[in-house]
């Protein structure tokens, strides 16, 4: 089952690896991992996508909430929280298909950041569906390069 | 700040006071000071000589020195498990600190508070391959409740304050400073804050009022009930809560064997300790139990053996003071989080407030007292040798389980925990997580050390004693009249053990004597006394035995009985891994 963490940290040198290691010592990858400041900045946020059994994601959980610079942890479930993704992606282009490139940009609110001759960088943010579905229309035309932030999410309430 | 309704707040501390001008090595023995830290056991090198030279102008903290820094972190985890203090230990960078590892990771293991300070180069030399560098506090990371490494001198006072703090507090363990030279000689003017701001954070956390009603009704519909208790009574001082109430409901306790001590073993509701060399009618009681109170354990493999067939018929509850250990080895039937001591408190004031009675558990006690006459701790005595088992026994006659007793790992350990009676908590101090060989002598020389008028007695493997051999020279040094009784077998006597179970007896490397004469005792550990100024006896015969002991007892001074055993003997029962009671080995042959 896949699991989304939101974790609030001290901002402190050696956070990012004390819980990094709670999940590379039970042999569990990290699917993508976020971590930037909150509105105070003695306090960071990271958000973990982490695949995993319920009972280890428990006890990773308990875990976390031992760490001292650990503020508050909370295992977001479906429904629960707004989660969005930002997206860069650079696409082959040709003047053929250039216009249905922009066309598929116009659907889904995608900004063009870049044209080249031969290619044209895209952002896009949206949700784990929406960047999904997004990069899978882009195979067609061919992806040169991608970087991806990683899921960054808040709760609802 | 807020995560979903949870409110947030950093640590903040305003109040305190400021001292004079002063260095940051000054500063760290200043905090240590106002802490109330009375003893440090460190060894120098080139990153930790500020450090060292301020001990040296320290007012009440006494500095011992070891001989290795792997026998310092021994020594303060002594000193720690003997009085639930927090241990204090320093070394320099690099190997200084690299030597500490392994008593880190036994604190970490068996949960004793214990604060390691370390030199580090100089903040421009990290992570450039300087002499002695390393980083420790990447190395120690998997190892430690919490680690520094401090960047602004400034700092130092909250950090030591803070440290001493999260090693004691909750469910104990390890803290690691890691300072840089040139952050030792910074001069400023310290702020000594007079709290973290981390105090509400390491609070335990409130019990449910709902539980003791709950724990006493199910006492009440149970016919076997067991207690079964571990070191958190022992970390929490709830011995003499557990007393009562292991009286006052009338059920039979069995510790771990880190919990032995929280329990008199001469009472008669106790089973001794249960596991793979546990007592046969503890593991037992187990069993067969329909009711298991699990107090302050973590149901170790070493505990449990096959953990699905282990208290298969009980309801099981668990309290622990750490969240972390709730359902994690094993699915209990109510898991509860809270301090052990106020929950058997509460419990108490239950039982005195309603007048609560337990039901008749008169079968069930006559059942396990069949089983302890039945299968008591047992060898096969012979005039021929002296058997190691029969030396525990003695020591425990001529102590009348008053000592402080710390092993080794191996055979003597278990035979230390089963032949010996321990009365009292904090006095059987073992390695029994990381199973780290050499911990007893210089865990013997910290434990005497917090507790000068208590008979301090190291009973020792050949070879666990030769791990530390070196504090033989702290002994002497420091003048710390401790005890050690090698029960020198010649062989990795655990490992021979499992190679004759298991490895048809092949010796692989086991024997440690001397290959080339098989006949001599090797080595003469009597002879390397002498070396180091330590009196030492070596005996051989069974009617050397208790005198010797008795002039071992009677000495002022440290000393040394070298007791040749055979390496024949085997420690039994034996549950062996992973396997269940119903596999339980009770006799040779």
């Amino acid at each position: 089952m896949r699991h989304t963490l939101s974790i609030l940290v001290a901002n402190r040198f050696g956070v990012l690896t004390r819980i990094a290691e709670l999940f590379s010592g039970r042999g569990y990858n990290i699917d993508t991992l976020n971590v930037g400041p909150t509105h105070d900045e003695s306090v960071s946020r990271m958000t973990i996508v982490v695949k995993g059994d319920d009972q280890v994601l428990d006890q990773v959980t308990k875990q976390l909430n031992k760490l001292i610079d650990v503020l508050a942890v909370q295992d977001f479930r479906d429904g629960e929280y707004i989660d969005r993704e930002l997206v860069l992606v650079k696409v082959a282009t040709s003047n053929k298909s250039r216009a249905e490139l922009m066309q598929i940009c116009d659907i889904f609110r995608a900004k063009i950041v870049d044209v080249e001759p031969k290619n044209m960088t895209i952002e896009v943010t949206g949700d784990e569906s929406k960047i999904s579905k997004f990069i899978f229309l882009m195979q067609d035309f061919g992806i040169l390069d991608l970087s991806r932030t990683g899921k960054i999410a808040l709760p609802r309430i | 700040m807020g995560i979903g309704s949870i409110s947030i707040q950093l640590p903040t501390t305003k109040e305190g006071t400021v001292g004079p001008e002063m260095s940051g090595a000054d500063c760290v023995v200043a905090s240590l000071e106002k802490e109330g830290v009375t003893t440090i056991f460190a060894y120098p090198g080139g990153a930790s000589m500020p450090m060292h030279q301020s001990l040296t102008r320290a007012k009440s903290l006494r500095t011992v020195l070891p001989r290795h820094e792997q026998g310092g972190v021994f020594m303060a985890e002594g000193y720690a498990r003997a009085t639930g203090k927090v241990g204090v230990c320093m070394s320099t960078s690099g190997p200084g600190a690299t030597n500490l590892v392994t008593g880190i990771a036994d604190a970490y293991m068996d949960s004793v508070p214990l604060v390691a300070i370390t030199g580090q180069v100089k903040k421009d030399m990290i992570g450039k391959g300087a002499f002695q560098e390393t980083d420790v506090f990447g190395i120690t990371l998997p190892i430690v409740k919490h680690s520094y490494l401090v960047i602004d001198p400034r700092e130092i006072p909250q950090i030591i304050k803070e440290a001493l703090l999260i090693a004691r507090s909750g469910r104990p363990g390890p803290v690691v400073i890691d300072i840089p030279k040139d952050v030792q000689q910074a001069v400023f003017k310290p702020f000594f804050p007079t709290s973290t701001g981390l105090e509400s954070k390491l609070a335990p956390p409130p019990l449910d009022p709902s539980l003791p009603k709950t724990i006493l009704d199910w006492i009440e519909k149970a016919k076997r009930p067991v207690l079964y208790v571990g070191g958190g009574i022992i970390s929490s001082g709830a011995h003499l809560e557990l007393l009562k109430f292991a009286e006052r409901t009338n059920i039979p306790v069995t510790t771990t064997l880190m919990g032995i001590g929280s329990f008199p073993e001469n009472h008669k509701l106790s089973l001794k300790w249960l596991g793979m060399h546990g007592a046969v009618y503890a593991n037992f009681a187990v069993d067969q139990c329909d009711l298991l109170l699990a107090f302050g354990v973590r149901f170790d493999d070493r505990v449990t053996g096959k953990v699905d067939a282990f208290a298969p018929k009980a309801l099981i509850v668990h309290i622990d003071i750490d969240n972390s250990e709730l359902n994690k080895n094993k699915r209990v039937d109510l898991a509860v989080l809270g301090d052990i001591k106020e929950a058997l408190s509460k419990l108490n004031q239950l039982i005195d407030e309603t007048k609560w009675h337990p039901p008749d558990f008169s079968t069930w006690h006559e059942e396990i007292q069949a089983w302890k006459i039945k299968f008591p701790f047992r060898y096969r005595k012979t005039e021929a040798h002296i058997l190691p088992q029969m030396v525990v026994e003695e020591i425990y006659k001529l102590t009348r389980g008053e000592a402080i007793l710390t092993t080794g790992v191996g055979q003597h350990q278990m035979w230390a925990g089963q032949f010996y009676n321990f009365h009292h908590p904090r006095t059987f101090l073992t390695s029994g997580g990381l199973g780290a060989m050499g911990f007893g002598y210089p865990a013997a020389l910290g434990a005497k050390i917090a507790i000068p008028d208590a008979t301090v007695i190291d009973i020792d493997g050949d070879g666990s004693f030769l791990m530390n051999i070196q504090e033989l020279a702290t002994a002497v040094t420091e003048e710390i009249p401790v005890k050690a009784v090698i029960l020198n077998n010649q062989h990795l006597g655990m490992v021979v053990q499992w190679e004759d179970r298991f490895y048809d007896s092949n010796r692989a490397h086991t024997f440690l004597g001397c290959p080339n004469n098989k006949k001599r005792i090797y080595p003469d550990f009597p002879q390397i006394c002498k070396g180091f100024g330590v009196r030492a006896e070596r005996v051989t015969k069974p009617e050397e035995l208790v005198p010797a002991l008795k002039r071992m007892l009677e000495a002022q001074e440290p000393y040394v009985l070298d007791v040749i055993v055979p390496y024949t003997e085997h420690v039994l029962p034996m549950i062996p891994a992973g396997m269940t009671v119903k596999d339980i080995i009770i006799d040779n042959d």
